[in-house]
């Protein structure tokens, strides 16, 4: 079966990519393109694990189909970090020990820079309902909140 | 399985008319591919309609909205003029899932699944919102309560697509307010809701209204003895408790794990009572 030929933006470089034309972004990236931050923990738009920004916007990424990201804009969890230098938020989930197993992480980091992004002075509870779509089984959501808490205050300092 | 982004809506009501086997939309997807990933359909065609050009609008016009088919529901939120103009459509439709989902979920999308506990569809109904349909005949417009006729079914013929839902311009002293019942604070389904979408005389006095429930039967109903209780009143407890009769009376709901037939009719007249309050605040009445 002939693939559907894809030319996106991915972290900021060109990249051209076949896929089939019922596979995910979220399958594209991982087993295509080798990007393996993004994680599939229901595949179903409901734990969040697999968060990207698709121009501008917070998707899950196994809700979008690899062909759909033709002419966009694609950011994953590997275009985070700086070089050798992390973001605040990596920073600060380290600091916070805002992690315990790390699936869900990536998918935190994204969406809390989304947050961010939109919203730089959250209250406690704009963060909790912000990371709704996040689901982590290990830390209790507390540490995560704290973390981003700190790299918000962090960052408007910056 | 083929995927097509055609450039026209004509193109696209072509494509879906002309298909042999099975026929899929893509707007947001959150629906479709969770139905592919479960194996409950199988497309041998997708038609992804966000390259037709505005259909990610919201237009506004002399007449009111035209909110395009592909236009994400997260987009609703952050137009103010809607916003102000219609809160209880865009609060039903920023409830639908989670920030990831409301990047993506269109309320055209959650019509057409539909189902009968869709968040944006009450609201929409209450609003006396249209749909435009094209397809192989044309153009027609209807009301979106034709849209859904029972859980997953829609009167859609094949080859026709919903390209952009109408909402009226507001007159003076109008409110619309959407509620639901969930057993969480969010990302859940819900178990009752209700539309209320009220205009004010210049005393306060209801002049029309329009009042729709969710989750209450196998689509969602528009309940036209609530406007005949509302029209007429300040909404006075006595006019509050007939409502909420009624709308308990017009259910005709199921039993299941999520909530019982009794517990569903109950609710569903608090729910119509507390909406209807917050649509008259909105609309300036006291």
């Amino acid at each position: 079966m002939a693939g559907v030929a894809v030319s996106t933006t991915i972290n900021g470089d060109d990249v051209e990519y076949l896929c089939q034309p019922d596979e995910t972004l979220l399958d594209v990236l991982r087993d295509r393109l080798g990007l393996t931050g993004a994680k599939e923990g229901c595949g179903t738009g409901d734990c969040g694990a697999c968060s990207i920004i698709l121009d501008d916007r917070l998707v899950c990424s196994c809700l979008v189909l690899g062909a759909e990201a033709e002419g966009r804009r694609v950011e994953t969890i590997e275009g985070m970090a700086h070089g050798d230098s992390l973001h605040p938020l990596q920073q600060k989930f380290l600091e916070h020990a805002a992690l315990q197993c790390g699936i869900c992480t990536p998918g935190f980091l994204i969406a809390a820079k989304d947050l961010l992004a939109k919203n730089p002075d959250p209250t406690e509870e704009e963060i909790r309902f912000g990371l709704a779509g996040n689901l982590c089984r290990c830390t209790g959501y507390d540490k995560i909140v704290r973390a981003v808490q700190d790299a918000a205050s962090v960052m408007k300092g910056a | 399985m083929r995927y097509i982004r055609p450039l026209s809506i004509e193109d696209a009501a072509g494509l879906l008319a002309g298909s042999t086997g099975t026929a899929a939309i893509l707007a947001g997807g959150s629906d479709l591919l969770v139905r592919m990933k479960g194996g409950f359909i199988e497309p041998d065609l997708i038609v992804d309609i966000k390259a037709i050009e505005g259909l990610n609008e919201i237009r506004e016009t002399s007449e009111g909205f035209g909110i395009g088919a592909a236009v994400p529901c997260a987009v609703l939120g952050e137009s103010k003029a809607l916003k102000k103009a219609w809160p209880g459509v865009v609060e039903a439709a920023n409830l639908i899932g989670s920030k990831q989902v409301q990047g993506r979920c269109t309320i055209v999308g959650n019509l057409c699944n539909a189902s009968p506990a869709a968040d944006s569809v009450p609201a929409l109904v209450a609003a006396g919102a249209k749909a435009v349909v094209v397809g192989p005949g044309g153009r027609r417009t209807i009301a979106v309560e034709a849209v859904p006729t029972g859980p997953g079914k829609t009167s859609l013929a094949k080859g026709e697509i919903i390209e952009a839902i109408l909402l009226d311009r507001r007159p003076p002293r109008a409110g619309d307010a959407y509620l639901r019942f969930i057993p969480r604070t969010e990302m859940d389904i819900a178990v009752v809701s209700a539309g209320v979408n009220l205009t004010l005389d210049e005393q306060g006095r209801v002049k029309s209204a329009r009042l729709a429930l969710g989750a209450v039967a196998a689509t969602v109903i528009l309940v036209e003895e609530a406007a005949e209780v509302l029209v007429g009143s300040k909404l006075d407890e006595a006019t509050l408790e007939r409502l909420a009769k009624v709308c308990s009376g017009a259910c005709r709901p199921i039993d299941d794990k999520r909530g019982t037939i009794e517990f569903r009719r109950k609710v569903a007249g608090v729910l119509a009572k507390r909406a209807a309050i917050a649509a008259y605040k909105r609309a300036g009445g006291k």
